[in-house]
């Protein structure tokens, strides 16, 4: 027992009916918060795909949007990458962090994998996107560091690798970015469940290190990230800023269609838009039902591998993919980043040199000034939003605790659907729900917005381990003569540090990535670092783009440093906190 | 008589909330003052923004009036909005106050009865501008009705790398003809991009014998026989792009990272000055050059334009007014700084601010006046709707 011994609790006797009163209820308000905005959203896109929007002149109902969207000869395809995009990037990702953490948690080479992926969490997708691109482009930097000495190449070939017709660049793109995701939610569910001494018992079995953990530590993990999982597969499947980048064109994937039908002028066009963002919506929850499947599937499989006893010979082989491809995805980011600062700084700089002609301050000089003005906004929002979604976690879940108040799995799947919704959606809708509340100019709508999507992050993120938390702690703590209150903030909180830091940061770095809720609720007028960003992607100034992409990755990577280091810092004379 | 004074007396504190009348100009300043601009322009181009942020510290000393740009990546979203505000019925104080805006956007916010005015012809700078030489009060053939003011003029050229293709190219024929001997060099912007569908605009006025028939609004008659040197051109062209037309950079500015990487030797641009000023910025090789078609190139004219929910319509008319003015002409046609065209008639100018244009220097890569040649004028806004549109039918998803 290494909580600190029990002071007399202050009992308010005059505070704790209220208390009773507004706890219970938080549940519910948060719903409703989350539910309102989508619901209302959905409807807005629900009424012009079925031919519904007086101010394009068109009265439904009628099934012409539909028909519009599926005589689009792109359609197949779209839907094809949007599909395969999103299952592989998915997959993929999930068994690199598996295979990492099973086969080298523990280990030093875990550590420096851990320390440098956690952080590459923050990197904005725009950002690490562009630094891939420029990476593995035929004219990018790899092609350059062995050109013409190893190639022969003068000038680059003309080869489609990014942007190629399969989206494998986009799904590299995306895996680089969910690795990082998923190993810190499984860090996170890590420090719940009793993984180390799992595996020493099944390796004193004689099971190899990744067949124990696998067998003995996997199941239990999944069953706590099973819900970040689900959401890696609904963001792939609907990404827009990645795909526009990464992805192919002729035709790109559904979800950038969409935004750019969104964006005709031909008021019509909007109706199309809806039908197809009801399909994404449609082809998402398939993709997620299927995915459900995969998963019983598995499990069964599973059960049937782990009764039959092997030890895992061929363990040290699936060790060094694990690792390799763990380093190669952290290393893609990296290298990209670095790729990023130095066109931020770099003079005349053309293909086949592998480096500038030379290095100025000038583009710093040009857009420091208003990035850091961006910065200041975008750590205002995604502040207030991530402390507004801690609040409302933390007191739904310990409502939940205190009152029995569960959610069913119908009421989990509800408050993750501004997650497994597509942005895309219900966003218009959502715009002109604050229109008619008139609260549609500045910051305070865009961050009850970001609000919207940092909380079920904040939620997903802290649930599970919330939930994991050994109440007998508590029960500890309450014989002892502690108040619940006293608990929660005495024996709770503190024991669940790194979670709720881990939260935090990942509030942070979803409110700091944020583009279509900025640049539709905020009207526009809202500049943070991802929309000036965006804006300025289109027009592909890379020395532009290396600014914002390391201001607004430095943005999102302090509080995730500070989520890693803080509870090490604080828990130092407290081995079991400190390493979770 | 009597009865109408009373009802001035009644109606006088409504006046306050009447939107401003731009011939009363010393009003129109004195409201002005204090007022924010949320001004919805497109922010791809750094020079751009630059020179935007530029222009609202002037209005800000001069005026009064503060200026916030708000970068858009499509300026159909800025149109969007202010129909979504309409829809919601928010007819006052909208988030949009004014749109750098031409094309089909214009004519989508005419016809949709989104626009405030007419306004732009009773500004006081507007007795500068070229109303006879320059397309200022036609936008794609549509009727600017004062609607819009006019900022910047733009004509296609097309940059080159001479270091890899040393002379100009005089036609789409023979633009075909290099393709052919280097391929994989050359592509253009996906259409619906505005860039992409200038340069099917670009290439079909070149082809036709009598582009004279793209004035006039598409004809289902006659629309494929028209267009069909056009889609036997692509059909030629497109294996020869770069990446076989299987991929197309997004954006017209894109293009010159292409170059600068050496991954293709000519782009489309619409500003004369865009590859000067690239050169300046590190974004083109010092090598690269402009040229314009034998037969002359499309011109248009970019204008700002004013919703009619806009909260600080005072404030933008002096921000419109001020764009018009020597002042932000000279500085918008100076390469180092933006090199847009300007919309203003030398003739009409004080002596003093004509030197101005006259001293300037225009980039190592910028065509003189003379040498851009004949300004061709873009089609009627339906053409590059459908052009777009059926280039996307058959370009778009190709494989």
């Amino acid at each position: 027992m290494t909580a600190p011994p029990a002071e007399r609790p202050a009992l308010s006797p005059s505070r704790r009916p209220l208390r009773r009163r507004l706890l219970p209820t938080l549940p519910l308000l948060t719903l409703l918060a989350m539910l309102g905005p989508v619901a209302a959203g959905l409807g807005g896109t629900l009424l012009p795909a079925f031919g519904h929007l007086p101010a394009a002149g068109e009265t439904g109902p009628s099934l012409d949007p539909f028909r519009a969207l599926f005589a689009w000869p792109g359609l197949g395809d779209a839907v094809r990458l949007s599909i395969t995009t999103g299952l592989l990037a998915t997959a993929t990702s999930l068994a690199i962090v598996v295979l990492i953490t099973a086969g080298w948690s523990g280990t030093r080479a875990f550590r420096v994998i851990e320390r440098l992926l956690s952080p590459l969490l923050a990197v904005p997708h725009a950002a690490a996107a562009f630094g891939l691109a420029f990476l593995i482009a035929p004219s990018g930097w790899i092609a350059r560091l062995f050109s013409p000495g190893l190639t022969g190449w003068e000038r680059p070939p003309d080869l489609l690798i990014v942007q190629d017709p399969w989206g494998l660049t986009m799904t590299a793109g995306l895996v680089a970015k969910e690795v990082p995701f998923l190993l810190l939610m499984t860090l996170a569910a890590l420090g719940q469940v009793k993984a180390q001494e799992s595996v020493t018992v099944a390796r004193a079995l004689g099971y190899g290190r990744l067949t124990g953990w696998l067998k003995t530590v996997f199941p239990r993990v999944y069953a706590q990230i099973r819900l970040p999982v689900y959401v890696v597969l609904a963001y792939s499947m609907s990404v827009v800023d990645v795909a526009v980048i990464l992805g192919p064109n002729t035709p790109p994937t559904l979800s950038v269609q969409i935004v750019r039908w969104m964006a005709d002028p031909d008021l019509a066009m909007r109706l199309q838009a809806a039908a197809g963002a009801l399909l994404q919506l449609g082809l998402v929850l398939g993709a997620l039902a299927l995915w459900f499947l995969l998963e019983r599937l598995v499990a069964w499989l599973a059960r049937r591998w782990i009764a039959s006893g092997r030890r895992g010979r061929v363990d040290p082989l699936w060790r060094g993919i694990g690792l390799g491809a763990a380093g190669l995805s952290a290393f893609a980011v990296l290298a990209g980043l670095a790729g990023l600062a130095l066109w931020s700084v770099a003079g005349f700089w053309s293909f086949p040199d592998a480096l500038p002609d030379g290095l100025s301050l000038r583009s710093w000089g040009r857009h420091g000034p208003a990035a850091t003005e961006a910065l200041g906004e975008t750590a205002l929002i995604a502040l207030t939003a991530t402390v507004g979604a801690l609040a409302l976690a933390i007191g739904c879940l310990e409502a939940e605790h205190r009152y029995g108040l569960r959610p069913s799995t119908r009421g989990l799947w509800l408050l993750y659907l501004p997650l497994l919704v597509p942005q895309i959606a219900f966003l218009p809708g959502l715009q002109t729900l604050l229109l008619f509340g008139g609260a549609d100019m500045g910051r305070l709508p865009v961050i009850l917005a970001h609000l919207v999507f940092v909380l079920p992050y904040v939620f997903l993120s802290l649930g599970d381990p919330y939930r994991a938390w050994d109440s007998r702690q508590g029960i500890v703590a309450a014989a002892l003569g502690s108040s619940p209150d006293r608990v929660l903030w005495r024996v709770r909180l503190p024991m669940l540090l790194r979670p709720v830091l881990t939260a935090s940061a990942v509030g942070l770095a979803v409110s700091v990535g944020q583009y279509l809720p900025t640049l539709l609720i905020g009207g526009g007028r809202v500049a943070t670092l991802t929309t000036e960003a965006v804006a300025l992607a289109s027009g592909g100034d890379r020395r532009a783009i290396g600014v914002y992409g390391l201001m607004q990755s430095a943005a999102a990577l302090i509080p995730f440093a500070l989520a890693l280091a803080l509870p090490a810092l604080i828990w130092r004379n407290r081995k079991g906190l400190a390493i979770g | 008589m009597r009865k109408l004074a009373l009802a001035a007396a009644l109606l006088a504190p409504l006046a306050a909330f009447a939107d401003p009348d731009p011939a009363d100009w010393d009003a129109v300043l004195e409201e002005a003052r204090g007022q924010t601009v949320f001004w919805n322009a497109w922010g791809g181009s750094t020079t751009t923004n630059d020179f935007i942020a530029w222009a609202g510290e002037r209005v800000a000393e001069e005026y009064g009036v503060t200026v916030e740009h708000v970068k858009l990546t499509d300026t159909a979203d800025a149109v969007t909005r202010v129909l979504a505000e309409k829809q919601a019925g928010q007819d006052t104080g909208g988030a949009i106050d004014l749109i750098w805006i031409n094309g089909a956007n214009f004519a989508a916010m005419k016809e949709a009865d989104l626009l405030f005015g007419p306004w732009a012809e009773d500004l006081p700078n507007w007795a500068f501008v070229d109303t006879e030489g320059k397309t200022v009060q036609t936008d794609f053939t549509v009727p600017t009705e004062g609607l819009e003011a006019p900022w910047a003029m733009a004509q296609v050229v097309f940059i080159h790398d001479t270091a890899d293709l040393p002379e100009p190219l005089p036609s789409m024929p023979a633009l075909l003809e290099w393709a052919e001997a280097n391929p994989g060099r050359f592509t253009y912007p996906q259409p619906p991009d505005f860039l992409g569908t200038t340069f099917l605009k670009q290439a079909l006025i070149d082809l036709l014998d009598d582009p004279s028939v793209l004035a006039e609004p598409v004809a289902e008659e006659t629309y494929d026989e028209i267009t069909e040197p056009l889609w036997t051109f692509l059909d030629t062209l497109t294996p020869l792009l770069w990446r076989e037309g299987r991929a197309y950079p997004q954006t017209g500015p894109r293009q010159l990272q292409l170059i600068n990487d050496g991954e293709i030797d000519l782009a489309i641009s619409f500003s004369p000055g865009e590859a000067s000023t690239a050169i300046a910025n590190f974004q083109l090789p010092d090598t690269a050059r402009t040229f314009v078609l034998e037969k002359g190139t499309i011109g248009n004219a970019s204008f700002v334009t004013i919703p009619y929910n806009s909260a600080s319509k005072a404030g933008a008319m002096v921000l419109a007014n001020f764009l018009m003015s020597p002042e932000a002409q000279l500085r918008a046609q100076d390469p180092e700084i933006l090199g847009y065209g300007t919309v203003l008639a030398m003739e009409k100018l004080a002596d003093e601010d004509r030197r101005g244009f006259e001293m300037l220097d225009l980039g190592i890569a910028t065509l003189s006046p003379a040498e851009l040649g004949q300004v061709q004028d873009e089609p009627h806004p339906s053409w590059a709707t459908r052009l777009s549109e059926d280039w996307q039918a058959r370009f778009g998803v190709a494989e």
